[in-house]
């Protein structure tokens, strides 16, 4: 029974092959030259004021967190609108709940505080 | 193009409208009064809790499902429901004092209780595997972050940052194994799912990885050895409370899924399975024993015992017939009611920062406290399955459920394993009542809400270890739908 | 009033509730009064419905009481209910009895301890259990109560938990009593697993027709059963825990580990007889069990000097005796040995209490002598259970020992009379020993302790002598030899089953022989005692001429007096030393705690696996995922 999924062990030894074969050649044929310059990180032409890695304040971390949330909000809301008719009231109720509690949630994060920069 | 809106009753989902609407109040309220004055939080919570079992009782005996086959409507799902409210109802009670000794008593701890048990309750209802999922993470997210309530402590940092790592890593393989349960049948539905394998793809490769996977991400959330590694650390890590909460609510939860799960939809390919579990219930129960032996921290003495209590709830689970449903409901309400009383007093007797968590510190408990102490033993005797206590009837039923299904071996494991429970169990009443104090624990302030909490629990102990019928006859009903069994 | 038999273990249990809770508050005299009346209550309840039972027509008896239903699952129902029939009757007045008298005894021996209200409570709760194992009517209730009365031994015997002593041997006996109970427990799902039902009635009916003698299963239950018997019976090899027993208060020693808890092995034994006929090797494994831990201990207790020491492995002896009876298939005699044996120990028990209570807590016997004349009442309650327990007529103890050494001959091997004749002896001996040391010859008690010796209050004497009547007049209810005299076997005998062998019958005559041979026996070992801790300048002329050939054996032995210590006592001593301090404390007690210590040791080891580092828990669900796909392709 195991042999029907033979394929797939030759795909996933062809895809590995495959990979670790171009980036072996490349490594192997390619010509390379190394200037203090040119091994900088790149920050769009400009010449890197500080080391890229230094800690963020948590704030953006809680920031991104809230647009993703509520971003997907949002992404809920198209395939609602395009089967807008067709659901009718059921569908109006159903999301003016989804919303409804998002807003709880904005109106919790609001009160605490969370929005507030300083 | 027509869609069809399902026809549902929203009393069949009461007990769930209630907390979620209670749940997002207490977010609401939280964000708009003014601090210091949110001393009733919990005693809201409280009350809708109240509110959805008076509504459960009051849907006992619906039978079927709803939501598009989405959630089942039954007495197993209602049982279950109980369950969890009676701990998140105890849990509470529990916390109140303690959190507010850590000045930690946000109002978000009840709201995100409240939200666990929607989760928990979901898991115990779902109808569909992704629903079952969702359920395990909305659990999930909120032990996370109550693991890690104590902000400042480096130990509750810890066990929350395990949690949520190796519970992301067990999900993937539970969400694995569901996918995989999909490719071999084509649905995710339970009820689909067992017609595929009624019709024969039981011997199907996908199937049988599939089902593994699934008693991987629930052998997590059960801790089953070789998955419980996480467990002793992160009981130790969370505050008390939570810990609590975890190893009853979490555990029962899993388990209701798993249950559900291998009852309903793997009983025709018991041959596939029931080895395997008997590998991880004898290994779960005798990890779980013996090394909570050496063991003199009692959050983590507990944690050891919570492993082997699933071990014994696998048990149940290999015996696969009705009497192990039945059995298997009755341990869950025993194990909810003991670990929680041994916690609370746990809570009672560590107090401020947890000074006070070594065994150790239980020397001479008997004379300081005599009350407390006959509380600890009357839980530690529950929980070592000595008569006349809960723990007792349900071991016994149990490994009755083992014999009977021909697992002869399994029950004696089973009874060896106890007996050596009974050394570290009894160690901790021996202490209390054997020993001169070594600490001087000072005034332990008993809480109307904590006290109340200890009687429940002691005197449901005894009560259903004395007179297991009803709750045998309840479960009994909760079990018929599985006629597979 | 037999429907309210429930009433029997349920009154004790308020005591322990009263005492228990309120004890500390309320005054001593309260503590006493309800202690001792929730015991008093259900003794007068039990001769009542004793009577009642007496009038019942046959066909009503015995009598099933169900109170309700406890466990069911499955096919499996478990009542609490009650069985009242003759064995159950007879155990619940020996229990109740025996129980109410040594309460009014405690009252007056713990008056002065601090735990006062914590005693009584404890004692109420063990009579509640000790109840239930008798009066219970399936095997699981029956155990309910037989872990109950191993609960309560524990907390009793660790009752002066400050001593370390006292909570060693607290732990040692809840130890080893698990291992005994482990055996029991597997018996009760053997029986449940064959039979389908665990109540008694329906179990011995099925096991009657169903089974041939000699069936593999019923063997193995029995064996099963007779391994918690072990235990709890204090029998080889698991007796040790008994002697260190002796480290709670006195009157537990007499109520507990002599007069109920420890027989409660022979009870059920003796309850299970229909299937234990069926099974002749495990009769045999009764019988040769019984025999050698009588023999042994017996010998072990020639060379102790502590009072309560020689007591307690004289109770052993006396089981095993009870146990070679129910080998040889005198299930009745065994049952009147228990009871006889509850009077004249237990009263032997409050004696040396009495004793220790006036020697201000000294329990060596070298340190006392001469006590007859300070503490009459006493001595001559001594005498009288000494009598009893060597088997003099007509003491309680000569009918049921006279009946035991009987049955081992005609009904098992002359080697089990042997044995037990022997043991007799011994016993004769080292109670006499020990009557001699205590009470008799020069006093060798300190000048300090003497000047505090007095007779104990009434309240402790007075149960001495109800006792002392008892231990006198109680084997009376079953003379032998007399059709219709032996009122107790006629009793019992409709509850107890009987071995399928040939009847055999002797004449008369050979059994007064054997009767009068046992009291000489006896007669034997006190009078050597006698010589040896009296009269011990004069020993060898006189005794030589009156009886010469008897003589000539004790006087190869026991000779001279310079040679005394040298030939005999040495080497027996040496001999329960090596038996005490290797046997005992190296083998079995190092097995038991050879087992506990390889848990523990595997305990420490398997924790080092929690490292704590996240990816090596990863890496365990990781195996464990592997382990899952490894079995499912490996198939």
């Amino acid at each position: 029974m195991l042999i029907s999924y033979l394929p797939i062990l030759v795909y996933l030894i062809i895809s590995i092959g495959l990979a670790v074969l171009i980036v072996a050649l490349s490594e192997a044929l390619g010509k390379k030259t190394h200037t203090a310059v040119k091994d900088l990180p790149y920050e769009c032409g400009m010449v890197p004021i500080s080391d890229a890695r230094h800690r963020y304040a948590v704030k953006f971390y809680v920031i991104t967190m809230f647009f993703l949330v509520f971003d997907i909000e949002a992404i809920f809301l198209y395939p609602w609108g395009v089967i807008f008719k067709p659901l009718g009231l059921f569908g109006l109720i159903e999301m003016g709940v989804f919303i409804l509690i998002l807003m709880v949630g904005l109106a919790y994060v609001w009160g605490k505080g969370a929005l507030e920069w300083e | 193009m027509t869609i069809s809106i399902p026809s549902i009753t929203l009393s069949n989902i009461g007990p769930l409208l209630t907390l979620t609407v209670a749940g997002l109040l207490l977010l609401l309220m939280d964000a708009l009064t003014p601090k210091g004055k949110k001393g009733y939080f919990p005693y809201l919570s409280l009350i809708a809790l109240v509110i959805a079992a008076v509504q459960t009782t009051m849907l006992w005996n619906r039978s079927g499902t709803d939501f598009a086959r989405m959630i089942y409507v039954d007495n197993f799902a209602f049982f279950f429901y109980l369950i969890f409210l009676l701990a998140t109802g105890l849990t509470i009670l529990i916390s109140i004092k303690y959190l507010e000794d850590y000045h930690r008593n946000l109002e978000e701890y009840y709201t995100l209780l409240i939200f666990a048990t929607i989760g928990m309750m979901l898991m115990a209802a779902g109808g569909h595997l992704i629903l079952i999922f969702l359920g395990l993470e909305i659990l999930s997210i909120a032990i996370y972050i109550l693991a890690g309530l104590f902000r400042e402590d480096v130990k509750s940092n810890e066990a929350a940052l395990k949690y949520l790592i190796l519970g992301a890593f067990s999900s993937a393989f539970l969400l694995f194994g569901m996918a995989m349960l999909y490719g071999a049948t084509g649905s995710l539905f339970l009820d689909d799912l067992a017609q595929a394998i009624k019709a024969g793809v039981g011997t199907n490769p996908l199937l049988l990885f599939g089902m593994g996977l699934l008693i991987v991400g629930f052998g997590f959330k059960v801790s089953s050895v070789p998955f419980h590694m996480w467990t002793p650390d992160v009981y130790e890590g969370a505050p008390t409370s939570v810990t609590a909460f975890m190893s009853v609510g979490t555990k029962a939860a899993a388990f209701a899924a798993l249950v559900r799960i291998f009852f309903l939809v793997f009983p025709e390919i018991k041959m596939e399975w029931n080895m395997l579990l008997w590998g991880l219930a004898v290994a779960t129960m005798t990890l779980g024993n013996v090394v909570a032996i050496a063991q003199t921290n009692i959050k983590r003495m507990l944690a050891y015992s919570s492993i082997a209590h699933a071990g014994y709830l696998l048990v149940a689970l290999v015996a696969a017939n009705q009497l192990g449903a039945i059995s298997f409901l009755y341990y869950l309400v025993a194990y909810t009611l003991m670990n929680l009383g041994a916690f609370a007093i746990v809570i009672l007797v560590a107090r401020k920062k947890d000074d006070y968590i070594n065994i150790y510190d239980y020397c001479g408990l008997g004379f300081q406290y005599p009350a407390l102490a006959a509380a600890m033993s009357v839980f530690m005797f529950a929980l070592a399955g000595i008569p006349p206590t809960a723990g007792f009837v349900g071991k016994f039923y149990v490994f009755s459920a083992a014999v009977e299904a021909g697992y002869i071996w399994l029950a004696i494991i089973g009874v060896m394993n106890s007996l050596i429970s009974v050394f570290y169990y009894l160690r901790i009443t021996v202490l209390m009542y054997m020993r001169p104090a070594e600490a001087d624990l000072g005034p332990v302030t008993m809480t109307p809400a904590i006290s109340s909490a200890v009687l429940v629990t002691a005197a449901g102990v005894l009560a259903i270890g004395v007179f297991p019928g009803p709750l045998y006859e309840l479960a009994l009903n909760s079990v018929k739908i599985f006629v597979g069994l | 009033m037999i429907e309210y038999v429930w009433l029997v273990p349920l009154v004790p249990i308020l005591g322990f509730l009263f005492n228990g809770l309120l004890g500390k508050r309320v005054p001593k005299w309260l503590v006493s009064l309800v202690g001792c009346s929730v015991i008093g209550i259900p003794f007068l309840i039990v001769i009542l419905i004793f009577r009642e039972y007496l009038q019942l027509p046959a066909d009503a008896k015995p009598v099933e009481v169900v109170v309700y239903n406890w466990i069911s699952s499955g096919n499996f129902n478990a009542l609490a209910a009650f069985l009242v029939d003759p064995l159950s009757l007879i155990m619940m007045l020996v229990v109740s009895g025996v129980s109410f008298i040594i309460h009014i005894y405690s009252v007056g021996y713990m008056h002065d301890d601090e735990g006062y209200p914590r005693y009584f409570s404890y004692l109420n709760l063990f009579v509640f259990a000790m109840l239930v194992l008798v009066s219970a009517n399936n095997f699981l209730l029956m155990f309910v109560g037989w872990e109950g009365v191993g609960l309560c031994s524990y907390l009793l015997i660790g009752f002066w938990y400050e001593k370390q002593s006292a909570s060693d041997a607290g732990k040692k006996a809840f130890v080893v009593n698990r291992i005994g109970d482990f055996g029991f427990l597997l018996g009760i799902f053997l029986i449940f697993w064959t039979f389908n039902t665990i109540n008694f009635r329906e179990v011995f009916s099925i096991a009657g027709t169903n089974f041939e003698v000699g069936s593999l299963v019923i063997t193995a239950i029995t064996l099963l059963l007779f391994v918690g018997a072990t235990g709890k019976s204090a029998q080889l090899p698991l007796y040790v825990w008994l002697p260190d027993a002796m480290e709670g208060p006195t009157p537990v020693s007499a109520l507990i580990h002599a007069a109920t808890m420890v027989t409660a092995g022979v009870y059920m034994v003796a309850r299970c007889s229909a299937l234990y006929v069926l099974a002749p090797v495990s009769l045999t494994v009764v019988a040769i069990v019984g025999a050698a831990t009588a023999i042994l201990s017996a010998s072990i207790g020639l060379a102790q000097n502590d009072i309560k020491r020689v007591l307690a492995y004289s109770t052993v002896s006396q089981l095993g005796y009870m146990f070679l009876a129910c080998g040889v298939g005198a299930f009745v005699a065994g049952i009147f040995h228990l009871m006889t044996h509850a009077f004249f120990k237990a009263l032997l028990f409050l004696g040396s209490g009495s004793v220790i209570h006036a020697m201000s807590g000294e329990q060596d016997m070298r340190h006392m002598g001469d006590l007859k004349k300070h503490l009459p009442i006493t001595y001559w309650t001594f005498i009288m259970a000494t009598l009893a327990i060597a088997g003099i007529f007509p003491f309680a103890g000569f009918f049921s020992k006279d009946e035991i050494l009987y049955k081992s001959l005609v009904d098992g091997h002359i080697l089990y009379w042997l044995i037990a004749a022997a043991a007799a002896f011994m016993t004769a001996f080292y109670m006499f020993r020990l009557i001699f040391m205590t009470f008799h010859g020069e006093s060798r008690v300190d000048h300090e302790v003497l000047h505090h010796v007095h007779e104990s209050p009434p309240v402790m004497t007075l149960p001495l002598i109800a006792l002392a009547v008892l231990s006198t007049i109680g084997g009376f209810v079953g003379i032998p030899i007399i059709e219709g005299a032996n009122v107790f076997h006629d009793f019992l005998a409709p509850a107890i089953a009987h071995v399928h062998r040939p009847e055999i019958h002797y004449p008369i005559s050979f059994e007064v022989s054997m009767m009068v041979v046992s009291v000489i026996i006896a007669l034997l070992g006190i009078n050597t005692a006698y010589r040896m801790y009296i009269k011990r300048p004069e020993l060898p002329q006189i005794v030589t001429e009156k009886i010469p050939l008897l003589y000539d054996l004790i006087y190869h032995k026991y000779y001279v007096d310079e040679l005394y210590a040298a030939t005999v006592v040495n080497p027996i001593k040496v001999g329960s030393d090596f038996l005490w301090k290797g046997v005992d404390e190296q083998v079995v007690d190092g097995a038991v705690n050879g087992s506990a210590g390889v848990i523990e040791w595997l305990s420490y080891h398997i924790r080092k696996l929690e490292t704590g580092y996240v990816q090596n828990y990863a890496l365990a669900i990781l195996i464990g995922v592997f382990i899952i796909a490894g079995y499912y392709l490996g198939r």
